[in-house]
């Protein structure tokens, strides 16, 4: 096993520990904390399979700007905990019921997909010739894909102008105090 | 171990210690300008001219009491510095600060004086940039207390507000290099226009300079826009509750922070290592000075310039900066579309 | 060796984990996170087959689904937000009926 290899599977363990970890943790503090290490290790699976720039714009997009999002939504709300006596008591990964149903279909797919993968054979190391640049990645973009691109900023706008009018406090009293209608 | 790799060992060790001691060099500086700024004597006692007054400071918050409220997070108290700290030196890692040089024949290759050169440097600068805002973050919510996460909260809306311009004005500079390597755009300003200007992107992007270092200030949460500490309204902004090592920690990140943005701008608009009457090799002289001459500025600017309002601050933000950054942008890239540059 | 199937099985069981988190979590923050682990798994078999194949569009792919999965958290959470107001609670079972 190469200096690859071992970074594969380092990144690997910090991905899927984290994953795991993100989904067992009471607090959402630390599941979003977690969460970004599990960015992080994706990041560094990207420039292992030569993709520099996915693996920065994964940390500038998700960890920069998405995540602190999540931290703020989670700061700002100030409810650490899940609700009810019952969530208090037993561990979420181990509850009875449509739960644990429902971890027992996730763990079905993903032996499901690991049946498919495993059966297709080996698929050989990566050929040469990995599109490393920055500006090939540019010149598709604004070319082959450049309606799709376009369409993305409709889409943000969208999101932007969504986010402000469902988050605004619209409440009632203070319209009137305004003066409004 | 070839020569080169251990060279290249050698070289991350020395920018790892250079940085530290930047910080400690900084803090002299920065305390003996206040002083003559505002006519006193500042530090003089210890050592010559008070240079040891840093290390002095260094060993006495090592002996103090490293305190934590007991309705902290103790992990997450105890992680924020060191996410600031760990920031703070990552970036510096892709900013290259001197021609390639052999050390006068003493290797076989040449040798890059930068950690590690990446393609993607400039976005690498900006990712790592966006990651400091999580150590203020954290230090003020986990701290528990009402300063430490209003200026936890202020600072971050600060940092990412400013990220916007600061990444379009990096964006107009790259238009210009045609590159997202750091040593590609320093080369790129090698030379000289009608003989005597000097080809540095700063007579190009004199917008975008007075954008990058505006936005600079404000990432690093220097003053006239230091709001998450903020004396006078909020004791000590996120960092209230620190005491001891931590405290130094945010203190380091800080200065170093300096440091990177100043050598960023020296590569991104003062043409980096390139300057008249030295030699290639001794090219970093010149990266200093003008590193220095930011930082001086820096320095200059917090003992001059009040305190903006908080409300001030986002508004220029958002309703100046930003708006003039994108227009930056656009006639940038109609510039190099039009002259072909 | 790191063959492409070792990254389609890591994505595998990221997206299952996600998948989990979705069925066994009772809280709406930990569930747009899920979905988030869902999305960078996909993220990563796009990057994986691009390598595989010497080709740019699944970096290009993965372009899009980023910009996607920032529009859902800032909707997603503008939607966390205004439900909080208004219950106090982040357990979706507190948000089953059908008015208020």
């Amino acid at each position: 096993m190469g200096s690859e290899g071992i970074a594969f599977y380092l990144f690997a363990a910090i991905a899927i520990g984290a994953s795991l970890l993100v989904i067992a943790q009471r607090n959402p503090i630390y599941s979003v904390l977690l969460l970004i290490a599990s960015f992080g290790a994706l990041s560094g699976l990207y420039v292992l399979l030569d993709a520099p720039f996915v693996a920065v714009i994964q940390i500038i997009v998700y960890a920069g700007a998405i995540m602190v999002l999540f931290l703020f939504v989670v700061m700002l709300l100030n409810a650490p905990h899940e609700d009810t006596e019952f969530d208090e008591r037993v561990h979420p990964l181990l509850r009875p019921g449509p739960m644990r149903f429902g971890a027992f279909l996730a763990l079905v797919l993903a032996g499901e997909l690991f049946w498919a993968l495993t059966r297709g054979g080996d698929t050989g190391a990566f050929p040469g010739g990995a599109v490393t640049s920055v500006a090939v990645i540019g010149r598709s973009l604004f070319t082959d894909y450049a309606f799709p691109f376009e369409v993305t900023s409709v889409l943000i706008l969208v999101a932007m102008v969504g986010a402000v009018v469902l988050a605004r406090r619209d409440d009632p009293r203070e319209r009137r105090d305004r003066g409004g209608a | 171990m070839t020569p080169l790799l251990i060279a290249q060992l050698v070289l991350t060790l020395f920018v790892f210690i250079a940085l530290l001691h930047s910080a400690a060099a900084m803090v002299w500086v920065e305390r003996r300008l206040a002083a003559l700024l505002q006519q006193r004597l500042g530090p003089i006692r210890v050592g010559w001219q008070g240079l040891l007054q840093p290390f002095a400071d260094v060993i006495k918050l090592m002996f103090k009491e490293e305190l934590r409220p007991r309705a902290a997070d103790p992990l997450l108290f105890a992680l924020a510095p060191i996410i600031s700290a760990t920031a703070a030196f990552a970036a510096f890692a892709v900013v290259p600060f001197g021609a390639s040089t052999t050390f006068f024949g003493l290797l076989d290759q040449p040798l890059k004086l930068q950690v590690s050169d990446v393609n993607v440097a400039v976005l690498v600068i900006f990712a790592i940039a966006s990651m400091g805002v999580y150590g203020i973050v954290l230090a003020g919510w986990s701290s528990n207390s009402k300063y430490s996460l209003l200026g936890g909260l202020r600072s971050s809306a600060q940092m990412i507000s400013y990220e916007l311009s600061y990444g379009m004005a990096l964006a107009s500079v790259l238009l210009i290099g045609n590159s997202l390597s750091l040593t590609d755009l320093v080369n790129g300003q090698s030379g000289v226009w009608l003989g005597f200007i000097p080809r540095w992107y700063l007579f190009l992007q004199p917008l975008g300079f007075f954008i990058f270092m505006t936005a600079g200030i404000a990432e690093t949460n220097r003053a006239p826009f230091d709001f998450p500490e903020a004396e006078q309204e909020l004791v000590a902004g996120y960092h209230t509750e620190y005491s001891s090592m931590s405290f130094a920690m945010f203190f380091l990140a800080e200065y170093i922070n300096m440091v990177t943005v100043s050598a960023v701008a020296t590569d991104l608009y003062l043409g980096g290592w390139h300057g008249p009457f030295l030699p290639v090799s001794l090219g970093w002289v010149w990266f200093l000075i003008k590193v220095g001459a930011i930082l001086f500025f820096y320095v200059w600017m917090r003992w001059t310039l009040p305190r903006y309002r908080y409300d001030q601050l986002m508004a220029f933000g958002w309703k100046i900066l930003l708006p003039l950054s994108v227009i930056n942008l656009l006639v940038t890239a109609a510039g190099v579309l039009y002259f072909g540059l | 060796m790191v063959t492409l199937n070792h990254y389609l099985i890591l994505s595998a069981i990221l997206f299952a984990i996600g998948t989990a988190g979705v069925f066994v979590r009772r809280n709406l923050i930990t569930i747009l996170l899920s979905i988030e682990i869902m999305l960078n798994a996909v993220n990563l078999t796009f990057v994986a087959f691009g390598r595989a194949l010497g080709s740019a569009d699944g970096q290009i792919i993965v372009f899009f689904v980023m910009t996607v999965a920032a529009a859902e958290a800032a909707v997603g959470l503008a939607i966390v937000i205004s439900l909080f107001r208004h219950k106090e609670s982040l357990n979706p079972d507190s948000f089953a009926s059908l008015k208020w």
